[in-house]
């Protein structure tokens, strides 16, 4: 049946992690209630908001539009991955000092997007961070704090 | 200083409600919602859902209605409100029944199971034709001698659409009810006013202590809009109660747009009676608050939220309000950033750019002849204005943004068949909001016959352990707004310690927390109030521990100071005891505190703020404090298309002593972004039949980076002398200025003798235009 699980495996943050899915569980179900990775937030369920990216191999991608199975075999990164043991990121310490979160609710999916665009375009201008950003919905900062901390960033 | 809230929601580590399992086992829920606007329910069948895999039960609105009472408000209703239709469904949205079941896609699925049977009743959407709800006049002065003194009249007709505050995490509950106890525990992302609490109970017919209501450490914005969850509390009890297993539910988008809460639709005839060198002689409002299908609590509310405001920033004394509160087929409004006061600036400072026009004076000046010049100034509603220059932060936003060149710049562009325009709004800005406003609702007799309600008080609780760690625990219900920054801050200043020392509890627990029927997160007022009730448990352990090093050093404790993480005289700063010591000996040693002194290092201290008190006749102080905002737009329409860009934006504000300046600015140019997407681009918009035409983040256009324009900011630091630390509330004002000084820089551009609709979409602006 359709419905019947399925063994997926994925590797999260470097680590693999084994488990059986049902073929309509959402990767963003599957990260935040299976795996209890709750960082990335699910804000709209429709792709739009963008709270819920993470990276599918490399790639940003929206985890409510994606079913784990999707990400079977594939690398995921999520928010919890970004720190490493010499502590916060560039850009997260960026995002602190000038004062780019509020809420906190879209800074994970903020941080996985603009994470891409540096590396991409390590030089990236103003306007390409927010045309990058304008996949992002903040309702909190009215964007400008964010913007200037990605920039600060990208000039270093 | 930097925010100590960052460093968890920077690695993932926030602790939303959706992300925490409070109480074990719980069961998922999901709702079924009304497809029509306004319909008999002829029939709701819910076996088929009831006996699907997986399948916990079903909770009805029948059900809901006979086990609860309508939600009370400040005003009778011709329409009682439960947290479920019955019989008829009145907004698109609206819950019909619950489906509990072991996995929300299960839940889902049931849902499908369901068999409504509607018949269509026709929608009312025109507040006009609207089902009354109240309707109150007040004059103040003599209006009618105003306006036939007039050398010249001006009048408008504006309407504030429809739009809602769109957090980006939407409304959460988990629901236990204890079987046989009567009681409800329930977490959820609550902002407060906690009178919502009263409200909940009452609907649940529980006293107020067998309803325990808990907020997580997170809520993911709200802007007034989680305020409306406690309907949802009821509704999710009740299932737990029913189905005896505790029920969790997160809201989908989907169901956030349709039905959590919206911001009051105002429809205004505004008029305002000139002398012919622009003195502005009297006011005359008629205004229409479209509440939706339910008077929900503590609607109606932002009527009366701007009522010690009603001429803003101007000295006219002879005003008339005509209050009318209606009910249409949509979903019920509540708290929105800015409560009433967009609604009630976008008219106010339209008419004052229409009279510039009308009367050839620079807008500019027409509102400096017109300005409340000595403060302190009694509004002739009642408020009070405590300090403050209004004419000052004027001529800081003209310089700010070079007002005459603008204007030299405006002129050429127009020379050139562009379409340029200046706009200007000036906003009273209060906070700390008197819940004694809603009363006027009624008139003086009948508000005689029930309690005096000035309610404003906030509470905290300080306590230092036996290891010297301070702790404190609000009510403020922050949602991002760095309550916990600002907390460890004051109080580092007064132990003398450093803000890493201070730890800050900002979940709100009513069976734990120090709560009054006003606290939470709403009318710009913790700066104000929640810092107020910090600052005095901190002063009042602060000197007992000063009385116990006193006694210890053998000095006065007016002679010790605390600083550097210990107690130590201020004359000889070498006789000194650390704080972790003092705290030892409080704790272990009670038998040595000074005589007569209560053991235990802990305070808990509400505070109620000044100038607040119950209505009296047509009277209110509705808020403590009154900040004030000066913004200037300059704006191009694009001829071809009717698109509005922004060239230039300058806020200039007033609110008192700023705590954390870093934290300010982003309470402005945020509170700009809400006040910039209802004036430009955001709108709930129903179709003929009161079908939702904005389900969905990609119908319902909130601003995004590429939008939001460059906002210009300064700031004037009067200290209030009505607050502890001499701070006023700005987390609204912008939202209250931006769409009129939008609006008015729109005007200016097209030249126009006649109010703009709003939202200033190509669409709407192209109109005008052909």
């Amino acid at each position: 049946m359709a419905e019947d699980p399925v063994a997926i495996e994925v590797t999260v943050n470097g680590a693999a992690r084994r488990d059986w899915v049902t073929p309509r569980l959402l990767l963003s179900d599957f990260l935040r209630h299976r795996l209890g990775l709750t960082g990335t937030h699910v804000g709209c369920e429709h792709g739009v908001c963008g709270a819920c990216t993470v990276r599918v191999g490399g790639r940003p991608a929206r985890a409510c539009l994606m079913f784990a199975v999707q990400a079977d075999g594939e690398e995921v990164q999520t928010v919890e991955g970004l720190a490493g043991e010499h502590g916060l990121t560039a850009l997260q310490r960026a995002l602190h000092e000038a004062h780019g979160l509020q809420c906190g609710f879209c800074t994970p999916g903020i941080l996985i997007a603009a994470g891409d665009l540096l590396e991409r375009r390590p030089n990236a201008s103003r306007a390409e961070i927010e045309a990058m950003l304008s996949g992002q919905i903040c309702r909190c900062t009215g964007y400008k704090a964010i913007v200037d901390a990605i920039e600060r960033v990208a000039g270093a | 200083m930097l925010r100590v809230e960052d460093e968890a929601l920077l690695r993932g580590r926030g602790r939303f409600l959706d992300d925490l399992d409070p109480v074990p086992g719980a069961h998922q829920a999901a709702i079924l919602r009304s497809t029509h606007a306004h319909a008999r329910v002829r029939r709701l069948d819910v076996e088929a859902a009831r006996h699907h895999p997986g399948v916990t039960g079903v909770l009805t609105g029948a059900e809901v209605q006979a086990a609860s009472r309508p939600f009370p408000a400040a005003c009778d209703s011709p329409i009682p409100y439960y947290a479920a239709a019955a019989e008829v469904t009145r907004f698109v949205g609206e819950p019909l029944a619950v489906v509990v079941a072991t996995d929300r896609y299960l839940a889902e699925d049931a849902l499908e199971l369901i068999e409504v049977d509607y018949e269509p009743l026709d929608p009312v959407l025109d507040p006009h034709v609207a089902t009354l709800v109240t309707e109150r006049d007040f004059v103040y002065g003599e209006p009618d001698g105003a306006f036939a003194a007039a050398a010249v009249t001006v009048s408008g007709h504006f309407r504030f659409p429809a739009w809602t505050g769109l957090p980006m995490e939407c409304y959460a509950v988990v629901a236990d009810w204890a079987s046989g106890e009567d009681r409800l525990t329930a977490w959820s992302n609550f902002q407060g006013p906690f009178t919502l609490h009263s409200v909940a109970a009452a609907a649940l017919q529980l006293p107020g202590s067998r309803l325990r209501l808990i907020t997580p450490p997170h809520s993911g914005g709200s802007f007034g809009i989680k305020s409306g969850v406690f309907v949802y509390v009821v509704l999710l009890g009740l299932a737990s109660r029913k189905l005896r297993v505790p029920v969790r539910w997160t809201e989908d988008r989907l169901e956030h747009l349709a039905a959590s809460q919206a911001a009051t639709i105002r429809t205004t005839d505004i008029a305002g009676a000139f002398a012919a060198d622009g003195e502005l002689l009297g006011v005359r409002i008629d205004a229409i608050d479209d509440v939706g299908a339910y008077v929900r609590a503590p609607e109606p509310a932002t009527m009366f939220r701007m009522h010690s405001a009603l001429a803003g920033a101007y000295r006219v004394r002879n005003l008339a309000l005509r209050a009318r509160v209606v009910l249409t087929n949509r979903c019920p409004s509540g708290l929105n950033r800015g409560f009433g006061g967009p609604q009630h600036y976008l008219p106010l400072e339209g008419l004052m750019a229409l009279a510039a026009r009308r009367l050839q004076i620079d807008p500019l000046e027409l509102a400096r002849r017109n300005l409340v010049r000595e403060l302190p100034y009694r509004t002739p509603s009642g408020g009070l204005y405590c300090t403050g220059d209004f004419a000052a932060c004027l001529d800081d936003a003209e310089r700010l943004v070079r007002y005459q060149d603008r204007l030299r710049e405006r002129d050429r562009a127009h020379a050139q068949g562009r379409l340029v325009g200046v706009g200007l709004a000036c906003v009273v800005e209060p906070s700390i909001s008197n819940m004694g406003y809603v009363t006027l609702v009624e008139d003086e007799e009948t508000r005689a016959r029930s309690l005096p309600k000035s309610g404003n008080a906030e509470g905290a609780t300080l306590t230092i352990n036996p290891l010297g760690g301070i702790s404190v625990q609000v009510s403020t219900t922050p949602q991002g707004q760095g309550h916990a920054t600002v907390v460890a801050q004051v109080v580092a200043d007064v132990f003398g310690v450093t803000p890493g020392d201070v730890t800050v509890v900002t979940e709100t627990d009513t069976a734990q927390s120090a709560w009054t029927i006003a606290s939470g997160n709403y009318s710009s007022r913790f700066s104000g109030a929640g810092v107020g009730a910090v600052i005095g448990a901190a002063g009042a352990v602060a000197e007992k521990l000063r009385a116990i090093a006193g006694a210890q050093l053998d000095a006065d404790p007016a002679e010790v100071e605390l600083r550097d993480g210990q107690a130590r005289l201020r004359s000889d700063p070498d006789a000194a005891i650390s704080l972790r010591r003092l705290a030892g000996m409080a704790h272990w040693n009670p038998d040595g505190l000074p005589t007569g002194m209560d053991p235990g290092l802990a305070a808990t201290v509400y505070y109620s703020a000044p100038e607040v008190t119950p209505a009296r006749d047509n009277d209110i102080s509705a808020s403590s404090e009154n900040g004030f905002v000066v913004d200037i737009a300059v704006v191009e329409v694009d001829r071809e298309t009717g698109r509005v860009s922004v060239l230039d934006y300058v806020s200039v504000h007033d609110a008192g002593r700023l705590l954390n300046p870093l934290l300010a600015e982003g309470q402005v140019l945020g509170g700009f972004a809400h006040g910039f997407g209802s004036a430009m681009q955001e709108r709930t918009a129903y179709g003929p039949g009161g079908e939702l035409l904005t389900a969905t983040l990609k119908d319902y256009l909130c601003p995004t980076a590429a939008d939001i324009p460059d906002v210009r900011t300064a700031h004037r630091e009067t200290p209030s002398p009505l607050t502890p630390l001499g701070a006023r509330g700005l987390g609204e004002g912008t939202t209250m200025s931006a769409p009129a000084a939008l609006h008015n820089a729109v005007l200016d551009a097209l030249g126009r003798d006649a109010p703009v609709p709003l939202p200033l979409t190509p669409a709407n602006v192209w109109e005008l235009l052909r």
